[in-house]
Formats: C-alpha cells, structure tokens, sequence
C-alpha cells in the first residue's frame, strides 16, 4: 500500500500548559513494498509518526493516506478496523502487551478481534511461529515463564498472524542481545521480500538502516530534516552531526580509505571485513603489477 | 488521553502560591475547608469567595485550565443546587412549576450549598496545582510528626504516599501504551455492548498488573541496594522553611476568619 503524509502536524493536549507539538507540516510518501527507516533522535516525533500509521492517533492538521485509507484531521475515520487489519505494529518492546494464559492463544489474539476462522487462525500460529522461531514445545506454555527474547518473538508473532500488507516496526531489537538482533532484522528482511510487505521501521541503528532501508527519513523536532536512499542520506556528515546522528562504520571506513589511500571502493551493502578482504587484494594486485 | 484529569497534575510556576511553605498551605486549607461551614451571611460568604478566588488568581495557574478540572464537580454541584430548590419548604412561596413549589428559602440554601462546595474544591484543587507531590507528602510528614511518640509510622506512611504518587503518571502512560498496542491488535474499548467492553479491559489489566509488581519488586531491590533502611535519622535534601511570605498569608488568613465572624448574623 502506497502511503503519504500531507502536511501532517500532531500537538499533544491542545490547550493546557502542558501543549506539546510533536509534528510540525509533515510531508513525504512511501511507495509500497519498500523497506523504509525511520531515524532521529529521542523525541524527535517519530512515535508519534508511527501511531498515525494505525489511525490511533489523528492528525491535528494535514492528511494521512494509506492505501485506500484516510485520516483527515478533523474527520472520524469509519474503517479503522479494517486498516488495522492491513497494518501491523510491532511496538517498543512489545512483550508487555502478552496477557492469555498460553503463547498459542496470544498469538491467535489478533487474527480472532479481526474475525478470522478458527481453523485459519491455527495455520496463521504455524506459520508466525514458524517464521519467529518459535519451538513447536513453547507454544502451550504460558509466555510469562519464557525468557526475555523469547517473549519478544511470541509478541511479534501476534502481529505477524495478522498477515499484515503494511509491517510498521518500533525500534524491534531494542534490549536484545547482539546476535538475537541480527537474527530479528534479518526475518524482517526476509518476510519484507518474501511476502512483498511495505514495511517502515523506526531505528536508532544507523548501521540497520544501511544494511535494510532502501529509503530514509530523518526526523528533527517533528520536521523532516532529510529524506533519500541510504547512500545519498550517509554521504552528508555533516549534516547528520548537525542532528546528532553518526555515519555507519562501514560508510565511515570507505570514507577514511578514499581520503587515506585515494582508492574509491563502492558500497555494495560489504561487511567491514570483507571491504578489508577486497582492499587487501587491490594493494596486493597493485603490487603484483610493479 | 486523560486531558480533563487535573487531580494532582501539578502546574509548573513561580508565583506567591507556588512559593508558600507546603505545611502553610495545607494548615491554610485545612483551616479554610472547616470555617466554610461557619459563612451564613451574604457578607460572610463573599468574603471566603473572595479569599478562594483571589488566591486562584495569585496562582496565576490559567483559569481555563482551573475551570476544565472542575467539569466533572459542576454536575454535583447542580444537583445539589436542583435538590436544595426542590426540598426545602421554607420562606416565601416564589413559584409553581407543574406542581413543584419552589420556596425563597430552597433558593437561598441551594446556592449557598453550592458556593461552599465550589470553594471547598476550588481551595484543595489549588494546592495540588501548586504543590509538587513531593512537597505535599513531605509537609504531610513533617506536620504528622509529633504522631511518632505514639509509634505511628509516619515515615512509612509518607514514603507510601509518595511512591504512589511517583507512579500515577509511569503507570497512565503504560496504560496509554498496552492499550495502543492492543487496540493496533484489534482491541475495541470504545464501542460494543457492555460485556464485550468488559472483556476488552482484560488484555489490559493483565500487562499492567505484570508490570506494576516487577516495577515494584524492582524499585524494592534498587532500595535495599542503596541500604534504605527506614526513617531513622535520615537528612533531607531540601529543607522546607517557613519564610516571610507564610508569615504575611497567615496574618491574611486570620484578618479573614475575624472578618468572618464579625460579618456572620
């Protein structure tokens, strides 16, 4: 689904002393099946961007499209269940949304608001926790006597026995041990492509950013500061200093090199040590042919 | 969510209100809330109207936002006023509408039950508007203190309050949280049928119960960590001061309860 913000701006308690504006004149679209982050620093209003996504909160000003979708400010939306449906969330740490007595049942929660079969449902908990990796064993335990990561793949596969079109993810790795966040990130990526799911994912790592965005937008006190594809946005230094973000290590490596050595090495999405790999073969090439 | 919730959402400020010791302002308030029952002149309730409105205003908190707070009390207050026209048989008869006689006295006592209520909520809801919670339960356990003779843990007691007090808002924002995530999960908490809304309240009861005790048990260890270990000779960081300003609202307060007095029939 093909989403826009137009002219979008949030104020949190219009009105009172505690007025807050969150967004300020939002304008962008993402186009459907990409792969969209997300970054800024903390309250920079990208939550509050989010929660428009799902129609829980409504613009103050401006319109939101999401596919057939409208939330107009000022306007009751009559299909907000059926966007719901279409829109999955997978919030900040959302193992503290787990309540039924067994993983299987908590997972089932979702597709049974949003009315779906019963012998549907049961395909729909195969597949998520097939997808989590989730053991077959832990689905009728209660999740409370699971581990932390284990929590949070039984919450993200609620979302998933959604079967959502768009996947809307808040910081999902959040607290999570290194490789657990690789393994999460790379299901996302994997279910992105595999299920062409336009998916918009709200990041503090610049690094995942890189590695999974094909576009980027960067917020700074609820405007759009810059917006582009990974290479074009990590290119300006600068300006990311300016709001306090950093350049990937990976971007910042082939910048040093090309300054260092004069050698221009283009990114193809190379860990670090494979671009040493392929620089250590360009200087002993270089060698070989004196 | 919660917008028209003020109770005990302290506004930040810098005015003759805010500045006031917490224990004057509650000894004020406590003193205030029991002469209001002592007004039976015109005169007499004009005066604490006076006071209530005038330290209001000095609180420079916007009125707006006063009155907003109020809403829910506006309709008690009504009532009390509908209740009193339609009770009370004394006095002259004024009028008869469809049969119910409305009597000058019913008049006269509904709106003086209703200004005595008005004030009464106008005053207390002023002292949370001003007053952090902190200052309020460390006024409270300075003006419980001689209770400690008698073995009364006030200590305890004020460190209760002021937890709970701590986690109002923690706890409101999780409650916005869970609710948001569950309602993306197609949770409805605004429409259906009184069962269904009942049943809508359970996958939100349960993360917020699981959370408040692990917050509970967490902030328990946190504290034995640092080695709490009670009241006992523990020093304050801030030190509350009776100052000139107290000094000035207390010779104000005591020229109103003479005045009081002086203008009852």
């Amino acid at each position: 689904m093909d989403i826009t913000f137009d002219q979008v701006s949030y104020v949190y308690q219009p009105g009172s002393p505690f007025e807050h504006r969150a967004l300020q004149d939002i304008s962008f679209s993402i186009q459907s099946g990409s792969f969209v982050a997300i970054i800024g620093h903390t309250g920079s209003g990208k939550s509050t961007l989010l929660q428009h996504l799902n129609g829980l909160v409504q613009p103050t000003e401006g319109r939101v499209n999401i596919g057939p979708y409208a939330l107009v400010s000022g306007e009751k939306n009559k299909h907000l269940r059926e966007l719901r449906e279409k829109v999955g969330v997978v919030f900040q740490y959302p193992e503290h949304q787990l309540f039924e007595e067994t993983v299987a049942k908590d997972i089932a929660f979702g597709p049974e608001n949003f009315g779906v079969e019963q012998k549907e449902i049961e395909d729909r908990i195969q597949q998520a926790a097939k997808a989590t990796k989730l053991s077959e064993d832990l689905l009728e335990r209660s999740p409370f006597d699971l581990s932390g990561g284990q929590m949070r793949r039984v919450a993200i596969s609620g979302v998933l026995a959604m079967n959502p079109e768009v996947l809307v993810l808040d910081e999902p790795t959040a607290g999570l041990d290194p490789s657990g966040q690789r393994e999460i990130m790379d299901m996302f990526h994997e279910l992105h492509k595999s299920k062409e799911l336009t998916t918009i994912l709200v990041t503090h790592s610049m690094e995942d950013a890189l590695k999974y965005a094909d576009h980027i937008v960067i917020l700074n006190h609820g405007e759009v500061y810059r917006e582009g594809t990974p290479l074009e946005i990590f290119k300006q230094r600068e300006a990311l200093e300016n709001v306090q973000l950093d350049v990937p290590e990976v971007i910042d490596f082939l910048a040093k090199v090309e300054e260092k050595m004069n050698i221009r090495l283009p990114y193809e999405g190379q860990s670090i040590a494979e671009l040493a790999k392929e620089l250590a073969r360009m200087v002993r090439g270089g060698r070989d042919h004196e | 969510m919660s917008s028209s919730m003020i109770i005990g959402q302290y506004v930040p400020g810098d005015s003759v209100v805010h500045r006031l010791d917490p224990r004057s302002k509650i000894a004020i308030i406590f003193f205030f809330v029991l002469i209001v029952f002592f007004a039976n002149s015109v005169m007499s309730y004009g005066l604490l109207a006076l006071f209530g409105i005038g330290a209001a205003a000095s609180s420079k908190v916007p009125l707006r936002y006063i009155m907003k707070g109020l809403t829910p009390v506006w309709f008690l207050i009504l009532f009390t006023f509908i209740l009193h026209l339609f009770v009370t048989k004394e006095g002259d008869l004024l009028f008869n509408l469809w049969g119910f006689k409305v009597y000058e006295e019913g008049v006269v006592q509904g709106a003086a039950i209703s200004l005595r209520f008005f004030l009464l909520i106008l005053v207390t809801s002023l002292l949370t508007l001003t007053t952090t919670p902190i200052e309020i339960t460390d006024a409270i356990e300075e003006l419980l203190g001689p209770l400690k003779k008698v073995r009364f843990p006030v200590h305890e007691l004020a460190l209760m309050m002021s937890i709970s007090l701590r986690f109002i808002p923690t706890l409101m924002q999780e409650t916005e949280k869970i609710s948001k995530a569950q309602a993306s999960r197609g949770v409805d908490f605004r429409t259906g049928s009184f069962k269904d809304r009942i049943k809508a309240v359970v996958p939100l009861l349960v993360p917020l119960f699981v959370s408040a005790f692990k917050r509970a048990e967490e902030l328990a260890m946190a504290m034995e960590a640092r080695g709490y270990r009670g009241g006992e000779g523990r020093t304050k960081l801030r030190e509350l001061k009776i100052g000139k300003l107290d000094y000035v609202m207390y010779g104000l307060f005591v020229v109103v309860v003479i005045g009081l007095f002086l203008t009852r029939n």
